[in-house]
This record gives structure tokens, sequence and C-alpha cells, in this order.
């Protein structure tokens, strides 16, 4: 079968994707698609059902139900070294008989395509190293092998990109030189690229779009920035990035916003950032979006205040501090301060408030873990 | 179960194997055929022979099915004293192989790992005797013990055996052939285990033991427990089988037959095969009784 | 630097001296293969000559021996190793229920004794009516070899990542291709070690050989069947040349790989 090769990759669509595993289901009716060219994301904790996905575009898993669509044409049948795709793995698996440049030049002597060696050699210029294309893999460090495997993928120009985790076993700083390099390659290269990662950070700074994956489904896809500033559920929330959050009944609606009264406190979020508007509902804040205050502010109703309460941590991390303040009643909130010098010095046991801009506020879709509706 | 040694030290198994019963069953099937029919029905087969009674017809070596089991009975009777020795060999050379494997396979598995050259080096020296034909290395050790041998005229000259008695020949000199054949089967489990014994361990119980012996007997023992069940056995059954270092020409006599010299003879001789069967199947059963126990303490998946 | 004690030297000097205790025989043979003993049997020492060495087909029934041996070692290690290497991929990539009972089997041929084998296989080919000679010789050695090349392949399996194959297939290799390219290359120095372990079993086999051979004369045969009238220095030239070129071809990969290990830890 010829391979359909897209000089600018392929778009990628899964219909109702299930796969089902001896006792587990690892994925259910999972629907996703990807545009053309762009970086796109899978975030999710292990066993999320991520690199199942991965594996089932690779061909690498066959799906119990649904269908994989490359490029408009169903592959849902096509074994793997008839699809045109190709992965980074996690744990690279360069060939070790073979030096670097026989394993970037494997997929192409495969396709019998024309000058294999000098493409080869062109790829590890682009991933620069083609200084050790005689060497072997075991005598590359991780990076380099993680740099050896991208470009072993990239010289066979998929319409698509497969990436398991390819910087997990890099240290941090290594890590986000790659991440840097990866996303100027893929910009250079202009292919569809699917990021499997459990690093939010990573998933954050480089993909297009990022889906954030919990049990077997998509919980929540977007820009960013969207998904940063507008979790739609309680895992989203707390996955990606940090979060406080209220629960509570209804208990003021405005033609703009809705209210839940919370241990004596109102807290307010824009009607247009609620995902549920009746019933108890979860409303949350960004750390970094608050800011505590030695006495009770008295803001007005474009603020929401809580306290006081009591100072129980303080966590130095760098750029910010981290507070933890125990209201009672209302529960624990964490406050991120930036470490600018100009925050008020406090101590562990003092009183204070806390309070937000309600425009900051976020209304959840469901409740988190422990306040199901009764 | 003994012989990682020869290749790369096992790693962990693979989760999540794809499951393909067609792929499975064209890989283990023309082996597994293979065993039956060249394994499996060979041992049935002596089954059947050991329970058949002479031919009417009455020609020597010519026999007919039937279910005489007291074939048992006469060959365990007629030959209880071969059986007891060749166990009571077995029994005795597989304690002194241990013995004398044990501390090798401890230097060269735990002390040279910092020295992988050397540790190399020592491991092909322990299999060497297995690419010198076995019958030239017992030769050998007949005529390094022969009465005009530089030791034995040591020996008598030292008056510590009377001339007119031989070394060769003996219960001894059998033990010591069978030993000194079998001891690489003993040292490769012994090292195979060691080599990945964590040295940490016998700091920790140092710590916590304080002696060495009760370190040694509470730590290091229980630890290398698979080498030693694994060497025994390789060592044990086909010392219990052997009848080559017992025989005449070589350091035994027809004082020191073992179960083997007799299967050989009344097979291959008087072709007596219903008594060479019975025997053969008596020491089979005791030999499947030994794998049983131990594939009952350990399971199957270390067994190879 | 240690500290000297005695202590610390028992065991190396223990160990030295059990390699050298297991080397004597081997010495013992090598030696007495240039001995000069055209006039007597070869068990004193009467003399330095290389005759033997360049003649060793003066006694033609020797290499006649040899030649078979070399022989039925090559066509059993062939059959053998194809099998086993078979099974070993079958049993540690695949998940089945019978596996404990597939072990079973495989282990079973390596804990029978040789007598029980050799009388066993002798007496289904005498009831099968198929006469003793080269083919049964074979046959019977694939089955004590099949295990042993099971156990070491295996090993070898065991150490092979699926997902260099997954990597494979997804570089556009087909099934067939993923084998010879990846699997087969990987695999192979066990296979090659699983090959010299069957070859070298299958050469020094006597006692099944003894019970399933006829007529046909193998190299230990020749030795056992001389040792009752002394066994010639040519059969020592051929042992010895054999252990020669077996301890030459094991020592060489030991060392390559010691030095590759170390090459790579410095890395």
């Amino acid at each position: 079968m010829a391979i359909d090769f897209k000089p600018t990759g392929a778009d990628l669509e899964l219909v109702n994707v299930r796969k089902d595993f001896p006792g587990f289901t690892a994925l259910q009716d999972m629907d996703l698609h990807i545009p053309a060219g762009e970086f796109f994301a899978l975030l999710g904790p292990s066993g999320c059902g991520k690199t199942t996905t991965l594996r089932i575009v690779a061909g690498l898993e066959e799906p119990t139900a649904g269908q994989v669509l490359i490029g408009g044409k169903d592959v849902t049948a096509t074994k793997p070294h008839e699809r045109p795709v190709n992965t980074v793995f996690q744990s690279y698996a360069l060939f070790p008989h073979m030096t670097i440049l026989e394993n970037v030049a494997f997929g192409l002597r495969q396709r019998k395509i024309e000058d294999p060696l000098k493409k080869a050699m062109d790829a590890l210029n682009l991933v620069e190293l083609g200084y050790a294309a005689e060497r072997r893999p075991q005598q590359l460090s991780g990076g380099q092998q993680q740099r050896v495997a991208l470009a072993r993928a990239l010289v066979n120009r998929p319409a698509l990109l497969l990436l398991d985790e390819p910087l997990g076993a890099l240290d941090l700083k290594l890590r986000r030189q790659m991440q840097i390099e990866l996303k100027a390659i893929q910009m250079e290269v202009g292919l569809t690229f699917l990021h499997v990662t459990h690093d939010q950070e990573e998933a954050m700074d480089m993909a297009d779009t990022v889906a954030v994956m919990n049990k077997g489904h998509i919980e929540q896809m977007g820009a960013p920035e969207a998904l940063y500033e507008r979790p739609k559920t309680a895992f989203v929330s707390k996955f990606l990035g940090q979060s406080n959050l209220f629960v509570g009944s209804i208990a003021d609606s405005s033609a703009s916003s809705l209210s839940i009264e919370v241990g004596g406190h109102k807290i307010t979020v824009p009607k247009d950032r609620a995902e549920k508007q009746t019933g108890k509902i979860c409303i949350g804040v960004r750390p970094e979006k608050t800011t505590f205050h030695r006495t009770n502010p008295k803001l007005g109703s474009d603020h929401v205040v809580v306290g006081p309460g009591e100072i129980i941590d303080i966590r130095f991390t760098g750029v910010s501090n981290q507070y933890l303040i125990d209201i009672p009643n209302v529960g624990e909130v964490t406050v991120f301060a930036q470490n600018v010098g100009i925050s008020p010095v406090i101590e562990l046991g003092e009183q204070v408030w806390v309070s937000w801009k309600v425009e900051h506020s976020f209304g959840l879709s469901d409740l988190p873990a422990g306040n199901e509706d009764e | 179960m003994a012989f990682a040694a020869f290749g790369s030290s096992p790693a962990k198994e693979h989760k999540s194997p794809t499951k393909s019963s067609k792929i499975v069953l064209a890989l283990l099937m023309p082996g597994l055929v293979y065993l039956g029919l060249f394994f499996f029905t060979p041992l049935f087969s002596l089954v059947v022979t050991s329970l058949e009674v002479p031919a009417a017809s009455g020609g020597i070596g010519e026999y007919e099915y039937g279910f005489a089991w007291e074939n048992y009975v006469t060959a365990f009777t007629t030959y209880l004293p071969q059986i007891l020795r060749s166990f009571m060999y077995a029994t005795i050379a597989t304690v002194i192989a241990l013995l004398i494997s044990y501390p090798l396979a401890y230097f060269i598995g735990v002390k040279l790992r910092t020295r992988p050259l050397l540790q190399r080096l020592m491991l092909v020296l322990v299999i060497a005797p297995f690419f010198i034909s076995f019958l030239l290395r017992t030769i050998a050790w007949k005529q390094i013990f022969s009465d005009g041998g530089a030791i034995m005229q040591t020996i008598y000259s030292l008056g510590l055996m009377d001339k007119s008695e031989h070394f060769l020949g003996t219960d001894a000199a059998v033990i010591f052939g069978l030993t000194y054949n079998f001891i690489p089967f003993m040292t490769l489990p012994l090292f195979t285990t060691l080599e990945r014994f964590d040295v940490r361990l016998l700091e920790a119980g140092s710590d916590l033991y304080a002696s060495p012996a009760k370190v040694f007997r509470k730590v290091t023992l229980p630890l290398s427990m698979p080498g030693i069940i694994s060497g025994t056995l390789l060592v044990f059954i086909p010392i219990a089988g052997d009848y080559v270092n017992a025989g005449q020409n070589f350091l035994g006599s027809s004082k020191t037959s073992m179960i083997g010299t007799i299967v050989d003879s009344e097979f291959l001789q008087t072709q007596d095969y219903p008594i060479a069967s019975s025997l053969s199947v008596m020491l089979m059963a005791v030999i499947v009784a030994l794998v049983g126990l131990y594939v009952r303490s350990s399971g199957t998946d270390d067994l190879l | 630097m240690k500290r000297f004690s005695p202590g610390k030297l028992t065991l190396p000097t223990y160990s030295f001296l059990a390699m050298a205790f297991m080397l004597i025989p081997i010495v013992y043979t090598i030696v007495f293969s240039f001995n000069d003993s055209s006039q007597r049997t070869n068990t004193e020492w009467q003399g330095f000559t290389l005759d033997k060495w360049f003649g060793v087909c003066a006694k033609p029934d020797v290499c006649q021996a040899l030649g078979n041996s070399i022989f039925i070692g090559v066509v059993s290690t062939l059959i053998a190793t194809v099998l086993g290497t078979a099974l070993a991929i079958g049993l540690v990539r695949y998940r089945f229920r019978a596996r404990s009972l597939v072990n079973l089997a495989l282990f079973l041929p390596m804990a029978t004794p040789e007598v029980v084998l050799g009388a066993g296989l002798a007496g289904l080919f005498f009831n099968a009516g198929v006469g003793a000679g080269m083919t049964t010789v074979i046959i019977a050695h694939v089955v004590f070899c099949l295990s042993f090349v099971v156990v070491t392949v295996k090993a070898r399996v065991q150490t092979l990542d699926p997902v260099l194959e997954e990597a494979g297939r997804d570089l556009y290799a087909n099934p067939t291709q993923v084998f010879w390219k990846i699997t087969f290359p990987l695999l192979l120095p066990g296979i090659i070690s699983a090959a010299l372990l069957s070859f070298s079993l299958s050469f020094d086999d006597f006692i099944i050989t003894y019970f399933n051979s006829g007529s046909v004369e193998t190299f230990p045969k020749y030795v056992y069947v001389a040792a009752a009238r002394g066994v010639p220095a040519e059969a020592n030239v051929i042992a010895s040349a054999v252990f020669l070129a077996a301890i030459l071809i094991v020592l060489g990969t030991q060392i390559n790989g010691a030095i590759k290990r170390k090459r790579l830890a410095r890395k």
C-alpha cells in the first residue's frame, strides 16, 4: 500500500474510539479532531489513557470500537508500518545494533526513498548531531538520544508526528531547552504534532491546543490560556495549576452574576464564566489572583472577600511566596504573592482577609470529589 | 534455571505482552511436538516396556505386552545395592560439590564485581571443562591416580597406604570423579544467584547481627537458596544416572556399579528390556519427585 | 588502600587453587597430546613430539569418528537452535494458560538422566523398527540440546525491549522485516552462545549416543571403547584442538564484552 505523505502534515480525527483491556476500559467514546499543522498536547496523569490514544493512532494498539482518520482517510484497520505516522518513543527506542545514521535512515530505507543516507544526515544536522552520525546510541547522552529519535521520526516527513513523553527522561534544565528546540522544529517543518505528556508546564508551553484527559476521556480541550483561565471541571482546575474551590448552593443571582454562600461569605462568579447556573455549584479562583489584607478591606461588589482566617503555613518558592490560610467554615485558601518585596511581611498565626476580583472567579460544571449532589 | 550465565542476565519481564494465539502456536508447536514425539513418547514407551513379559516363542530380547509389575520387584530386589550406591554416590558428591563451589562462586560473583574482566575470565575457567571431552578428563584422572603415578608412589612411600591397596576402583575414586565432573554445574547456578546479590544487605546485616557467621547464616545463605537448589538438582540428577565414572575402564571397578551400569548391560548386552526399563522408570520417578518438590516451592518460571 | 590481612587472602587463594584443580585434567590431556607414544599406550610420558598433531589421521578411525561427531553436532545444533529460539520467544513474549506446563516440559529433558533418555529412545526406535544410525543419534541429540537452547536464548529475549520492535513497525517495517532487521540481530549473541553450548553438549555426549548410534562411531564412543586398551594420543590431539578453539571463541567474546562495557561505563 502506498503511503500518502503530505508535505505539511495532515489532520487527525478520532471518532468514538473506545479501548477495552481485560478488566478495565482505557478509553471511552473518544472524539478528537486535530487540524493539520497544529501542535496538540494530550495532558493527563498516568493511567488516564493518553498513551493508549497515541498507540491507537500509531496503529500499535487496535481500538475496540471507533475510527481513526488521518488526512480524511480511515486507517483504523491499517497496520503501523502502513501508516504515514511516526513516533518518538518515551525510551527513544533507538536500535542499539545500528549507528546513529543507520537509525535515522531506517525508515527511508524501508520505504526505498532515494539517497537515504544523505537525507538522514540532513535530519541529523537539523538536530545538530551530524558529528555523531557514526556513533552507537549507547554512546550518546539522554538528550542526544532524544534528538536522534526525533530526527529518525522527522526524516520521514510523516503526516503526523507522535511524541510519547519524549522529554520525560531528561533533567529539568535539558527538558526546558528541548521544549524550545522541539517547538522551533515544529514551526520549521510545519508537521502536525501530537504530544503526550503529564507535565502541564510542558504542554502549556509548547502546544497550540491542549486536551486534558482523565479516566479515559477528555475533560476539557482548548488553547493553554483558555484552559488555565477558565477550567471547566474540578479535575482540570486542580491538574492544571492550583485552585481554591468553594462549593455552595446559589444564594443570589443578578443579570450578570451568580453568588453562593459559604460560611457566611458571599462568593460571586460572572454568569458568562459559570458552566453550571442552578443548584449546588463550585466556584474557584487561582491562588495568584488573590491578595490578603491585615484588616477587612471592605471592597465593593466587584470583589469577593473572605475572612478573617489564620495563616497556617508559609512557603518560599523563589519567585513567589505561598500562604495557606485557614478560614473558619470555609476551609483552607491558598494565596500566591509575587516575591517583589512589596508584600507585607507576615507571620504564621496572623489574622488576614483574602480578596479577589469577581471577574477572576470561575464556575465549574461539576463538583470536587466528596461534594456530589445529595 | 541455571544457565543464564551463558547469556546476559535476565531483565524484568515486560508487561503487556501481545496475545495472539496463532503466533504462539506457530512458535511453540514445532518444539513441543518434537519433545512430545522424542521425549515424552520414549518415557511412556519405557513404562510400557517395563511391564512386558518374555515372548511365548522365547527368543532372547523378545518380549510381548503384559502387566508384569513384578518386574519392578525383581529389578528392585536384585539391584538394590546398585540403587542404594547410586543415590549414596549422588548425595555425597553433591554435598562435596556444594562445599567446593560455594566459596568459589561467592568469590567470582561477589568479590570480583569490581573487576569485570577478571570475573569474566574466572567464569570462562569454570566452564572450561565443558569444552574438553568428559571421557578424556576422567581418563586423565585415572592415569594421574594409577598405581605407578607420582601421587600413588608418594602415598606408598609415605606408608599412608599399603602397596596391596589401590585408590582406583574404590568408592572414593568414583565419588572423586563424579564430584570433579559436576562441579561446574553447581558453580554456575550459585554464581548466577550470588551475582545479583545486593552486598548492601551484608552491611545492613553486620549492622544488625554483628558476627560474620551470623550474617552468613541469616542473610547470605537464605538469599543464595535458589542457586543452591538449582545446583543441587543439576548435579544430583545426572550423577544418579551416570555410570561412566564408575566404569571399570575409568575410575571404578566391579564393586562400584551403579543403576546406569545395570541399565546399560541389561539393555545392550543381556537384552532384558523389561528389567532395564523398570530400573529407568524407578530412577525417573525419584527425579520427577525431586523436581516436583522444587516446583511446589518455587514455581515453574525459574525452572529455565 | 586496604590493609593487608591474611584473612582477606583466604578466599582468593582458595578460589585460585580450586580453579587450578579444575584445570588439572585439561592440562594433562593437552600435555599428553604431545607424548611420543608410538610404541606403547599413552599412559606414561615418553618424550615430546608434534607428530600426533600433524598426523592426527594416521589412525583413520579417530578422524572418521571426529567427522561424524562434527556432522551430528552441526545438524542437531541447527535443528535445536531453530526450535529452541522459537520456543524462547514464545515463552517470554506471550502469556498463555499452559505456560507453566510448557516450562515444565522444557525442564524435564534437562533433568532426565542420560541413561533414561538413551534407553527410552532406543526402546522407541527398536519398537518402531527404526534401525539405529546417524538419524537416530541426531534425533536424540536435539532432544537434550533443545532445553539448553531455550534457557540461553530466553535470557536474551528477556533483555530485548519490545518497544524496539514497535519502533521498527512504526518506521515502515512489516513484521517479517522487523524480525530480520531488529529482533534477530539483537538476539544473535544469545543465539550464538546457545548454538555453541548445544554443539559442545552434542559433541561431548556419550551415554545417549551409545544407546542410539548403532554402528555409527562418534568421538566420545571411540574414546570409550579405546579406554579398555588405552586411548591413543591422536584422541588427545583432537580433544585439545577442540578445547583450544572453543576457549578462544569464548574468551574473545567475553573480553570483547567486558571492554565494551568498560568503554560505555566511562562515557
